[in-house]
């Protein structure tokens, strides 16, 4: 019986300079934060990202390891824009392909599927087709005929998800309300990677929680990360809810550049276990 | 009643933009439309089905009715069409184009702002209105830089698949109440709120706006004032996105 267990270190050691990465969450919410600092750490670079994008989008951009974003949007949720994403498009520093937030589900559906393409009605009319001129339509051949576009297949080499349980098998499971895209990243993706919060015996997942809280089954995960507050400062409901404060003082550093490098230090230098030490300390200050 | 607010007036706008939706997801973005949506709800509107902000679907006195993912929204909430969202705007032309997706040359932006989000497939698949707090020139453009939220020409141009379900409704701003209902779908004024004249309109629009046609915005009834200052919004959020 396969231990897929791993560490996020050895997982970024998998990445290859100009792979395309896709990462799950949504926004500021159960975003894979710990797999994103160890990219940070790794010299990878030239990365295609694709994510319905947050500050792992932002982080990205700031470390200079982005080529390409495929995305519907990059938000903070409670903070609407990510400065380093914008400055990463307004110096024009990086590629992107703009979908609409459904045209990005379909493309991962589509891979999921081994599809080349799905139809959607979402784009047509929109500068989407204007700004990735390789998109195209596909007419319906029943009496409609319909033309829809064909939203192409967004394969990925290597998934990252966050959820809050697995097991060391890779059988994974959210206990939010929300689980966003995560599965579809994975079977999208050629090798996926799932980081949770507690990494329990098996027998532990259903007594968590339902069932239909098992999202991943082992076939989509090739290894499992223990990773406690791996999504922070994003939300992994319920065991943590967004850290408002620290992500208000990221949106700071980052607007700054004369700051940022001091935040670069203190938070992105060391490992998880010293980001922790270093989050535990941060908010003692700002409580103080 | 001479102390309601002009964001007392927008409120009940915006409740009005939902009237005759009955038993459809509302999805209202920004403090107006959430209170406007609930006071639909909570006035003539009973039927309207409203999320809490993230996966569940919330009754009027907070018990959970049901689960929306955001998958279950992109998969078939949207394409499903039983759906009236109101959404912001940067900018918006005279057709009804809408970008929240960048100012300036896509390619390298003078600003960033949301990308175009869900806006291409709302407005083609489900009816789309829009609130616009501040309504200015820089708002109210002749053409918008990206084409997110998909306007009246537009839909034309992209033929019979994205007309079927096109229903861009109504722009509500802290000035009005303006449809597309113009020769060629061109904006036009249906109500101005009180006080508001249609020079201040021109004046705070780069396209012109025919009001020569429109209304006065009605006042709240003494029961929506008490909804709105007692029961939604005891802590004054509307008068932090519209200044009286």
């Amino acid at each position: 019986m396969a231990d897929k267990r791993t560490t996020v270190d050895d997982a970024v050691a998998e990445l290859r300079d100009g792979m395309t990465i896709g990462i799950g969450g949504w926004g500021s919410r159960r975003k894979p934060m710990a797999a994103v600092r160890a990219i940070l750490r790794s010299p990878v670079k030239d990365l295609t990202v694709v994510s319905y994008g947050g500050p792992d989008v932002g982080l990205l951009c700031a470390a200079g390891k982005v080529r390409r974003v495929v995305f519907g949007f990059v938000t903070l949720d409670s903070v609407p824009f990510d400065p380093h994403f914008g400055r990463a498009r307004e110096s024009g520093d990086i590629e992107v392909t703009e979908y609409d937030e459904g045209m990005f589900g379909l493309a991962l559906q589509a891979a999921a599927q081994r599809l080349p393409f799905l139809p959607t009605r979402a784009g047509l009319g929109s500068d989407v087709p204007r700004l990735s001129p390789q998109l195209r339509t596909v007419r319906s051949p029943y009496a409609d005929g319909e033309e829809l576009l064909a939203v192409p297949a967004q394969p990925l080499d290597v998934a990252f998800v966050h959820l809050n349980r697995a097991d060391a098998r890779g059988n994974a499971q959210y206990l939010g309300p929300d689980p966003y895209f995560d599965d579809l990243f994975c079977l999208a993706a050629a090798t996926r990677f799932v980081s949770a919060e507690r990494v329990v015996p098996t027998t532990e997942l259903t007594e968590g929680g339902p069932v239909q809280s098992l999202l991943l089954n082992r076939s989509a995960v090739d290894g499992v990360i223990e990773a406690p507050r791996g999504a922070h400062f994003t939300t992994a409901a319920p065991d943590y809810g967004r850290d408002e404060q620290f992500q208000k003082h990221y949106v700071d550093s980052a607007k700054d550049p004369e700051r940022w490098p001091s935040f670069v230090d203190r938070f992105l230098s060391g490992d998880e276990a010293a980001y922790r030490a270093e989050i535990d300390r941060f908010a003692t200050e700002v409580a103080a | 009643m001479s102390d309601v607010t002009r964001a007392e007036i927008a409120v009940v706008a915006v409740a009005e933009l939902f009237r005759g939706d009955g038993e459809l997801v509302a999805s209202p973005m920004g403090t107006v439309p959430s209170l406007g949506a609930r006071l639909a709800r909570a006035t003539f509107e009973p039927d309207l089905l409203l999320s809490d902000g993230q996966a569940y679907l919330v009754d009027g006195d907070g018990t959970v009715e049901g689960w929306q993912p955001f998958r279950k929204m992109l998969d078939t909430i949207v394409p499903h069409g039983r759906r009236h969202v109101v959404m912001g705007a940067n900018q918006v032309d005279r057709y009804g184009n809408q970008n929240i997706s960048a100012i300036g040359e896509h390619d390298r932006p003078a600003k960033q702002l949301l990308g175009v989000r869900g806006a291409p497939g709302n407005t083609v698949n489900h009816r789309t209105s829009y609130w616009v707090p501040r309504h200015g020139r820089r708002v109210f453009v002749e053409s918008v830089d990206v084409v997110a939220g998909v306007g009246y020409d537009n839909a034309a141009k992209a033929g019979a698949a994205a007309q079927r379900f096109h229903d861009v409704h109504r722009v509500v701003t802290n000035l009005g109440v303006f449809d597309f209902g113009g020769p060629d779908h061109v904006m036009r004024g249906l109500s101005l709120h009180p006080g508001v004249t249609e020079d201040e309109v021109a004046e705070a629009t780069s396209f012109p706006v025919d009001c020569t046609g429109a209304s006065t915005s009605r006042l709240p009834t003494a029961e929506e004032l008490h909804l709105i200052r007692d029961v939604l919004d005891p802590a004054g959020m509307r008068d932090q996105e519209v200044p009286s």
